[in-house]
């Protein structure tokens, strides 16, 4: 396994909420992006961005470990929830606040900030 | 890319689709809305119901010739 895969694991396996985006959320770079975690935040998810698009490698490698073609690409501890689509119809019924509170516990909202990591 | 060989994929991984459509969304060939309705869907989760239209489309989002697809997905029942 390549030292970039471990590193995208990782991510998905200890962050609460894993959102695999073109660009970060400060300067987001695709609409689907934009939709997920307009989402997310508006569902209260403590969000860890990576932006999938300083190396081609890591779509690669993502897609590889996921089985998922396109970006974004959400986790919730560990667990592939899915993109854009699938985020939003989630949160338009209420199930992405479920979700979150049944994985993380109800006070998941408090849990830390958004944040960005990189891998490389 | 043009709408009608995604939609021929589509027809072929669901030739029981109660409705299905395809949309150019910029008229730009390459950002897509996709729409399904199919028995195929009934009792699945959204996660799956989207990675079987992701199956159909595997091969025209592998040459990323799609930069951006969106899907909505609905069951029969």
């Amino acid at each position: 396994m390549s030292e970039l895969r471990e590193q995208i694991q990782d991510v998905i396996e200890t962050e609460p909420v894993a959102l695999f985006m073109k660009g970060t959320p400060q300067f987001v770079m695709c609409g689907n992006s934009e939709r997920a975690l307009r989402a997310l935040r508006e569902a209260g998810a403590p969000v860890t961005a990576v932006d999938i698009l300083p190396n081609p490698a890591i779509r690669q490698e993502l897609t590889a470990i996921s089985g998922w073609p396109t970006i974004p690409q959400v986790f919730v501890k560990g667990e592939l929830i899915g993109g854009a689509d699938i985020v939003e119809e989630l949160a338009a019924t209420g199930e992405l606040e479920r979700k979150l509170g049944a994985a993380l516990g109800p006070d998941y909202r408090g849990l830390r900030s958004e944040q960005v990591v990189g891998v490389t | 890319m043009a709408t009608e060989p995604l939609h021929a994929l589509l027809e072929r991984a669901f030739p029981d689709a109660a409705e299905l459509r395809v949309e150019d969304r910029t008229g730009g060939g390459d950002h897509f809305q996709v729409t399904v309705r199919s028995p195929q869907f009934n009792g699945l989760p959204l996660l799956e119901q989207h990675r079987l239209v992701n199956n159909a489309l595997a091969e025209p989002l592998r040459e990323g010739t799609i930069h951006e697809l969106r899907i909505t997905t609905r069951g029969t029942e």
